[in-house]
């Protein structure tokens, strides 16, 4: 495998080298889709203009999976994004049967080269540190490489004192690293706690599916938490919790709907109005455009 | 004689181990337990309290699974509820407003799966947890003594030393429920077991664990003796640091966990 083939590294012997800072060019653009989707809800086929063009939101109301690169570039100002820290990418640490492959899967079927993008941007002016993680690339699952990823953007935005906007999709910690994987989630965990005692605003936007140790740690961190419409938001999994439990759950279990019933999240925003509400409360938390 | 790591896994998740509060007995003078989140109830599957060791007072957090069958149920086996992890963010507040240690005892399978637990915000409760144990000026130390079960061990283990027991382990998902999602077979948890490196000298290769201790059940108040002394030294050099510096170095000891390769 090429991936393999070049020095590995571990995250000790990469921090002596600089930090991550923003790409110099433009970001690829979103690759075209090809065919036509069904909506899952309604059995609507959307061809693939009328699917960019609602954002990938089906006139029935049901929000279907957006490519991160799509949503990020979509979401910022015209031409203002640019990518960091793009230069991280996995190893197979532990040898794991199979990974190497699913890696190099992960990286044709979602045209991502790991399970999250960041970069800096700006929303109506503001600059904003953001990052999206790609469910398409191995469910989103966070290994070192995602971690570290989102690690830097955090501390980039604590350095220049920038918000992170963050929108979570992911099953959760990428087995295939065992614990190095979930280690990850207290290195993020430190970094959200760096940019927040120094005053910085994280904006969580919780989209489909957001579960496992993505919920137990960065997702649930924001001073502000959203979620996209009918988002499964959870910890444990449905059927992990039926065993569990021992009975049927009702449907809406685990929804974004749910999740603000239960005071876990501050709103729910459509896709559609997502720029709109990002930018507002920007500015109501004191972001001004630069 | 080297035990598979399927195998360590089964002895602890049997009986024949100790339990948290017996090592609490053990190391600790004076225990005093402390009850409750505050908010909504008091969660048996955590012990929390206020112990001497060797003098000075800490705060201790401990996951206890409990001895005999009976006394299991009423700890709800050691998966701690959302309440749970809220007694033990609140012990640790408690604990960086006094400038008292933390020392955290962990074995559990891993945080509660009920309906019950995610209507309270199981993932919310741990998430503030690695917050708080990143933000604390005081010392962190863990103890990991039996089954480091996912993101419910991880809630008390983000520490600026991990002791782990020789038969201990620490696992992103239980070797079964990795066996039945990548290859729909549970029977293959042996296989699963290996391949995700769970003992005590993989976490020291990862740079997880700090020291491993060396196992003495046939005389465990020496065993419990040993742990004290080498929780002391643990201690006292992490004393020699300045608040700041002791965050930090949890900080960058996690920071440092992981593998990448750069493009380029």
């Amino acid at each position: 495998m090429k991936l393999f083939s070049r020095l590995r590294r571990s995250v000790r012997g990469a921090l002596a080298q600089t930090a991550s800072r923003p790409a110099d060019i433009a970001p690829a653009a979103p690759s075209p889709l090809k065919a036509a989707m069904t909506c899952p809800a309604c059995g609507l086929e959307l061809q693939p203009d009328v699917l960019e063009r609602l954002l990938f939101v089906c006139p029935c109301g049901k929000h279907l999976r957006i490519s991160v690169r799509r949503r990020l570039l979509d979401l910022c100002d015209t031409d203002s994004f640019r990518e960091l820290a793009s230069e991280v990418v996995s190893v197979d640490p532990l040898a794991f049967p199979g990974y190497g492959d699913k890696l190099a899967k992960a990286g044709k079927t979602s045209d991502e080269s790991e399970g999250v993008l960041c970069g800096i941007g700006r929303i109506g002016g503001i600059d904003c540190a953001l990052f999206a993680m790609e469910a398409s690339y191995m469910m989103g699952s966070m290994g070192s490489a995602v971690g570290e990823r989102i690690t830097r953007l955090f501390e980039y935005a604590t350095e220049r004192r920038l918000p992170v906007i963050g929108f979570t999709a992911s099953g959760g910690a990428r087995m295939q690293e065992g614990v190095l994987s979930l280690m990850q989630m207290a290195k993020v965990s430190g970094a959200v706690q760096r940019h927040g005692e120094a005053g910085g605003l994280y904006i969580a936007v919780l989209t489909d599916p957001t579960t496992g140790g993505i919920t137990a740690s960065f997702a649930m961190e924001g001073d502000i938490i959203l979620a996209e419409p009918g988002a499964l938001i959870g910890f444990a999994g449905r059927r992990v919790v039926e065993q569990t439990t021992g009975s049927a759950l009702p449907k809406d279990f685990q929804s974004a709907e749910f999740n603000l019933a239960h005071g876990f999240i501050d709103a729910i925003v459509k896709r559609t109005e997502m720029r709109a509400t990002l930018e507002k409360l920007l500015r109501l938390n004191g972001q001004k455009a630069s | 004689m080297q035990l598979h790591p399927y195998d360590k896994l089964r002895a602890i998740r049997g009986n024949a181990r100790a339990s948290a509060t017996e090592y609490i007995e053990g190391i600790f003078t004076d225990f005093t337990e402390l009850h409750g989140d505050r908010r909504y109830a008091d969660d048996p599957a955590i012990v929390g309290g206020l112990a001497y060791l060797d003098g000075t007072p800490v705060t201790v957090i401990a996951i206890e699974k409990g001895k005999d069958l009976a006394e299991r149920v009423k700890r709800n086996f050691g998966l701690p509820k959302p309440e749970g992890y809220r007694k033990a963010l609140r012990l640790m507040r408690q604990a960086e407003k006094f400038d008292r240690p933390i020392i955290c005892f962990v074995d559990t399978a891993g945080a509660y799966c009920g309906a019950d637990a995610e209507e309270r915000g199981q993932g919310l409760a741990i998430a503030e947890n690695l917050v708080e144990l990143m933000a604390v000026h005081v010392p962190v130390i863990t103890v990991v003594f039996g089954e480091g079960g996912s993101g419910g061990a991880l809630a008390l283990s983000v520490a600026n030393r991990m002791l782990m027991l020789e038969g201990a382990v620490f696992s992103v998902i239980s070797p079964e429920g990795c066996a039945s999602i990548l290859w729909k077979d549970a029977g293959k948890a042996a296989e699963a077991a290996e391949c995700l490196r769970i003992t005590a000298e993989d976490m020291a290769a990862f740079g997880v664990a700090d020291e491993i201790v060396r196992e003495n059940f046939a005389d465990f108040p020496s065993m419990c003796a040993e742990m004290r002394t080498m929780l002391c030294r643990h201690l006292a050099e992490l004393r020699t640091m300045a608040p700041d510096v002791v965050r930090e170095q949890r900080y960058a000891k996690y920071r440092a966990i992981g593998e990448i390769a750069p493009i380029g």
